[in-house]
């Protein structure tokens, strides 16, 4: 069953109530409810001429019509239109869709189809000098878009199947005229809840595929961006051009391409947001799991230890260890991630604390569970999903906490581009080169944005007490 | 409005001991007690069970006091049988029974399951007990893990336990399901697509997938609306009967526990108060709290009016019990006197196999000779 | 003509996964002085229909056209929110479900019930204060003028319901909404809470609406009865009538579930499956997926609320149809074990 066919088989229930009360209980004990029993019994003599409502059936879990024909509607489509829009899919993804009477669908697809085709475009000589001249920062680059392109096909081939079987579970549907949303079905777990949420999110879904354009410029940029992002221009030509056809975001002081540049510090931006947060949540996930299930003295420590972190200004803290230290990209991600864990120490704790005095934790313990296997098996699976909210949202953080210290000067260090240190050139002449540093500026803006979409759309779709 | 009276009944203050009125003289403190029976070869034994959870605060979360949440507890479940706990709520029903299950661990008295003392197992006579005795939990929202199909759950449990693998773990999965009642395909479902009464069912299947010989039911159907309590009561029942099943059968409600118990005990702030045959103990009940309680149960017959005996005041904390009858401050018991506050009372026996820890109740003295 | 009367009361839910008819087609009215009992099933509809009266039925859930809920002869669902707060607290008060949550936890209780008095009253801070002593006095809670300053956090589950009847109770409204009053309680409180409750209706005569799924409660103090099933009144009567002579199956099926002290002996009577989901309300007569007497006319056309006379109504096709009763029972016994008669 597709993803798309059961956001469907779920549309027709509340996120609470159950689809189907307990009269799908049948009572197999006689003297339990003998009337049930001879109820279930009355329900299936076939009764002439009275139609046998079809809600019933589906309540007691037996395969129904509608069924069946979800069954069949799921071989992929032959034949007619449907032929016609695979062959079309195959050749140029997003194609068939507009065939088949999704316009938006295929339009994403051709869309991230074409993006790809003009890097490629792009990172033409890169790509094809490759084999005799390639660093590592190329084969990763082109390997990425490789990739890429293979993703998009095939996610626009499995839509497109996903869409026909759609239409014409739709259509056997209406010509019967019941309700598809009722039928027997295999569980639907918390996280496949989730994704349906997730997936009508609109601005998450905005969020995530900003999100996902930036990896994808991080990891390509040698075959994105024009010009070299460090090595200096003749300063009196090139120094301070503005956008131009040659320069789509102008040049800096030193005559480097500002588009570039940001390229580039694309990388160093989401490589610190990305390996910080990833040390932050580690250690404070450890940390807070065993202050909230061993508890007593080990808690009491974790927690004044965790408290007088926290106490510290942050910034502060930053400023004062970088001092100290010769600042290093390393350094850099090493002091953010170790100072940014108490927050998630104590959420986790938190969580910890109040599920272990959730009943099928006890039930667990009763039902004779060793601790790991509680821990691994019951308590964190959990406790996951708030972590991935708390780290979603982390990773803005981190990236306009990195470009304050750059913009300060005690980050990444010149002539590496990072968006802080971009924006710190451009202040010197803001009036004369507004350019230099507005455009850095708008990425910071646009990439943090797009983790806190996802990340608060994470949060609605994760909390249960969150979805209507 | 104003002028009207206060609704006096309900006002009144819990009793110091001073104002009750002076010892009369008359307090009984004879008769068989609990303790001193010996129940033969009772399935479960209880002698004496205390849990005191120590009430930390300050800044190193110093202890700075008890919650007597369990205190002296002595009864027996035979095999095969019933035992019905009843009480208020915070009367230590569920520390009961999770401390017989070690849950949590006791802090004074004895348990023994089989002839085994439970308080002194070992880790791994531990896990061979929770294969002889389970527990099903009040609320069938929390009692089971959200992210696991009905059918991982109880495989997981036949896996720890060594049950059955594989495609026997599946024969044993549908099995169960359709024991309690429940489609087997339902195995690859999710807890939250299921009512509360099936979740009773699936907590009820889980619970006999390691073939256990006593369950502790804690109330299992506090949560449910009546019509699916009668569902879930008859289920208990039923499978009582047919794999002989011993239960200790917590709730709240007097009328369900009378309903499916052989014996009855009520407890109150930590302690039994009265324990009886259930027809018995409805009949002709000796404590004053339990004839208060029986009163208070509203029956759904509309033309009969019966005396309701209002107690007034709250059920008084666990941290600072009432010296002497812990039910003293709100007992209605017409020779209550100062005797009561000075004297626990023993769970003495009032009439035959039936015991009571009243002062005020005369106590049943066997015939000698017999 | 009635204190309250609510006529064919529909209240939906326009939700994503559909239309929820939470409460589709309700009527019902109450008399001065008089105790009416709502009961039925959890997601029967009993907690919207008293929201609706109040008027706080909130978004997605919208009071449909047609509906009339009418006090003292004014049409209530016309009102706008301003006049509709007139007469909330002050003519139509109610008690909630939660008497753990619905207490402001950073005010002390006395002064959540003067509020309400120097709103609807104009009182003075002073006299509001005196005016909440008399009212926790009067709702039975020993040493008013302690209890008065103390956060509800300070007070036991029944301490907490009495302080909400107090509130309820400010402004002397006509008519009093009790929604579960005592479910959360202990059975020794909810017979406080009861004793109150009925003595405060004898001394105010004031008008109650008692909703609960408890049908002892209902039993004990109630002088009528509305059953409710699927967002609809399937039968209404006398107290008597309806515990006494029970005419739709499902009051019978509620009542036999009942255990009973004085009948020990056998299984309970059950009524198979549960309420089903308010998007999805069966076909016909709502009851027939789970009524032992159903058969094609039930499961095809809705029922009218037929009148038994007396004041009696039930929704129901066996009171046209008898012989079905008859027929059905003579092959097996239905809802046996306990009270139906
Ligand atoms: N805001 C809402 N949105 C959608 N559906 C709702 C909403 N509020 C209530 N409902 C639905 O309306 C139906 C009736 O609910 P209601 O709270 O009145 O039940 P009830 O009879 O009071 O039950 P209980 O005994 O559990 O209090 C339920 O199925 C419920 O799910
Ligand atoms: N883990 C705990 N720590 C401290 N006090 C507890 C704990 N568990 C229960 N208690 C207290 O013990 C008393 C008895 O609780 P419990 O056995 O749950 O009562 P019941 O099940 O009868 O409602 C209550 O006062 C409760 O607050
Ligand atoms: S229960 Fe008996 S012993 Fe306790 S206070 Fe009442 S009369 Fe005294
Ligand atoms: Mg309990
Ligand atoms: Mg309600």
């Amino acid at each position: 069953m597709t993803d798309r066919e059961r956001e469907d088989h779920g549309m027709g229930r509340g996120p609470e109530r159950p689809a189907d009360p307990e009269s799908g209980v049948h009572e197999p004990v006689e003297k339990l409810a003998p009337d049930a029993a001879a109820r279930e019994r009355a329900a299936h003599t076939p009764r002439p001429g009275v139609p046998e409502p079809e809600r019933t059936g589906a309540d007691r879990g037996e395969p129904t019509r509608a069924d069946e024909r979800a069954a069949t509607a799921l071989e992929p489509p032959h034949g007619g239109a449907s032929g016609l829009a695979t062959a079309l899919t195959a050749i140029l993804p997003g194609s068939g869709h507009l065939l088949l009477g999704s316009p938006a669908r295929g339009a994403a697809f051709l869309f991230a189809w074409g993006a790809l085709l003009a890097a490629i475009w792009l990172g033409w000589e890169a790509i094809s000098g490759v084999t005799e001249a390639g660093s590592l920062d190329d084969w990763v680059a082109i390997i990425t878009l490789g990739l890429g392109l293979l993703a998009v096909w095939l996610g626009a081939m499995r839509d497109l199947r996903g869409a026909a079987a759609e239409d014409a579970r739709r259509t056997a549907a209406r010509h019967a005229g019941d309700d598809p949303g009722i039928q027997d079905r295999s569980g639907d777990s918390q996280w496949s809840i989730a994704a349906r949420h997730f997936r009508q999110n609109v601005p998450a879904l905005v969020g995530l595929v900003l999100v996902v354009v930036l990896y994808l410029i991080a990891f390509m940029a040698p075959l994105l961006a024009p010009y070299d992002p460090i090595a200096q221009g003749d300063l009196t030509t090139t120094g301070y051009l503005p956008p131009s056809g040659d320069y789509w975001l102008g040049t800096d002081q030193f005559g480097r391409d500002i588009m570039s540049r940001i390229i580039y510090g694309a990388r160093i931006s989401l490589a610190i947001g990305f390996i910080a947060v990833a040390i932050a949540i580690i250690l404070g996930s450890l940390l807070g799991a065993i202050a909230g299930y061993i508890g007593g003295k080990v808690d009491a420590a974790i927690m004044r230890f965790t408290d007088m972190v926290m106490a510290f200004p942050r910034l502060i803290l930053l400023i004062m260890i970088i001092a100290l230290f010769e600042p290093s990209l390393t350094l850099i991600i090493l002091v953010l991630g170790l100072t940014q864990w108490p927050g998630t120490a104590r959420l986790v704790r938190g969580e910890v604390l109040s599920l272990r005095e959730q009943e099928y934790i006890q039930a667990a313990r009763a039902l004779g569970f060793g601790r790991w296997r509680i821990i691994l098996r019951h308590l964190i699976p959990n406790v996951l999903a708030p972590v991935i909210v708390a780290a979603t949202l982390g990773i803005g953080n981190t990236i306009v906490l990195e470009a304050g210290l750059s913009f300060l000067g005690m980050g990444i260090q010149p002539p590496t581009p990072s968006w802080g240190t971009l924006v710190a050139d451009g202040r010197q002449n803001l009036i004369g080169a507004w350019w230099v540093a507005t455009f850095p500026g708008l990425a910071i803006v646009v990439t943090v944005l797009a983790f806190n979409l996802v990340g608060d759309g994470l949060r609605d779709a994760l909390d249960p007490r969150m979805r209507s | 409005m104003s002028e009207l009276p206060v609704a006096d009944v309900l006002a009144a203050e819990p009793d110091e001991e001073t104002t009750l009125p002076p010892s009369k003289g008359d307090s009984d403190l004879g008769g068989r007690t609990l303790e001193e029976v010996d129940p033969g070869d009772a399935l479960v034994h209880v002698r004496g069970l205390k849990k005191h959870f120590p009430l930390r605060g300050g800044f190193l979360s110093r202890i700075q006091g008890h919650v007597k949440a369990v205190d002296g507890v002595t009864f027996w479940v035979g095999k095969g049988e019933t035992l019905g706990l009843v009480g208020e709520s915070g009367s230590g029903k569920s520390t009961t029974g999770r401390a017989i299950l070690r849950l949590i661990e006791p802090t004074e008295g004895t348990v023994v399951f089989a002839g085994q003392d439970v308080t002194a197992m070992d880790a791994e006579d531990l896990q061979a007990l929770r294969r002889q005795a389970q527990i099903i939990f009040q609320d069938p929202f929390a009692s089971l893990n959200p992210r696991m199909t009905v059918g991982d759950a109880i495989r997981e449990v036949l896996k720890v336990h060594g049950l059955a693998r594989g495609e026997g773990a599946d024969a044993r999965v549908r099995e169960l399901l359709r024991l309690v009642g429940l489609r087997p395909e339902y195995a690859s479902r999710y807890p939250h697509e299921f009512s509360g009464g099936q979740r009773q069912r699936i907590g009820i299947a889980r619970a006999l997938s390691v073939e256990p010989e006593f369950i502790v039911c804690d109330e299992p159907v506090s949560a449910l609306d009546v019509s699916v309590q009668a569902q879930v009561v008859n289920l208990l029942e039923e499978l009582q009967q047919r794999l002989g099943l011993a239960f200790l059968f917590i709730a709240h409600d007097l009328s369900v526990v009378e309903h499916v118990s052989d014996r009855v005990a009520v407890m109150y702030l930590g302690r039994i108060v009265e324990t009886a045959d259930a027809e018995q103990l409805t009949r002709s009940p000796k404590h004053p709290y339990t004839r208060a309680l029986l009163s208070a149960v509203p029956v759904p017959e509309p033309g009969r009016k019966r005396e309701r005996i209002v107690l007034p005041g709250d059920v008084p904390s666990p941290i600072d019990p009432p010296s002497g009858c812990p039910f003293h401050p709100r007992c209605p018991h017409p020779l209550k006197d100062q005797d009561c506050a000075r004297t626990v009372p023993p769970l003495a026996e009032k009439a035959p196999g039936q015991f009571a820890a009243c002062i005020k109740e005369p106590a049943y003295v066997a015939p000698t000779g017999s | 003509m009635a204190l309250l009367e609510v006529r064919d009361l529909r209240t939906y839910f326009h939700t994503e996964g559909g239309v929820a008819k939470a409460v589709d087609g309700v009527s019902f009215h109450v008399e001065r002085g008089e105790v009416l009992g709502i009961v039925g099933e959890s997601g029967c509809g009993k907690s919207v229909t008293s929201l609706s009266v109040m008027g706080l039925v909130s978004e997605p859930g919208r009071i449909e056209e047609g509906s009339s809920i009418t006090y003292d002869g004014r049409e209530l669902t016309t009102l706008s929110e301003k006049e509709m707060r007139g007469i909330r607290g002050n003519d139509i008060a109610m008690i909630f479900q939660e008497p753990m949550t619905s207490l402001n936890p950073v005010f002390p209780v006395g002064d959540q019930i003067s509020e309400a008095l120097r709103l609807h009253r104009g009182l003075k801070k002073k006299e509001a204060r005196g005016r909440a002593i008399e009212l926790l006095q009067l709702v039975g809670i020993p040493v008013p003028e302690r209890r008065v300053d103390e956060y509800p956090h300070q007070l036991s589950g029944g301490m907490r319901q009495r302080v909400m009847i107090a509130m309820a109770l400010a402004n002397e409204p006509d008519v009093l909404i009790a929604d579960e009053p005592t479910t959360a309680l202990d059975v020794t409180i909810q017979a406080q809470i009861l004793e109150l409750l009925d003595e405060l209706r004898e001394r105010l005569g004031m008008a109650i609406v008692l909703i609960t799924h408890d049908l002892g409660v209902v039993a004990e103090v109630c002088d009528r009865v509305v059953v409710m099933y699927a967002g609809q009144v399937v039968e209404e009567g006398p107290v008597g009538d309806i515990f006494g002579r029970p005419s739709h199956p499902y009051t019978q099926g509620l009542l036999a579930a009942v255990p009973r002290p004085d009948r020990r002996e056998g299984t309970l009577a059950v009524i198979p499956g549960t309420v089903p989901p308010p998007t999805n309300w069966p076909t016909g007569c709502r009851f027939h997926d789970r009524c032992p007497y159903a058969w094609d006319l039930t499961r095809e056309k809705m029922p009218p609320l037929f009148d038994l006379g007396g004041d009696h109504r039930s929704r129901c096709w066996l009171v046209e149809h008898p012989e079905r009763r008859e027929e059905v029972e003579r092959t097996r016994p239905v809802f046996t074990g306990g009270a139906a008669q």
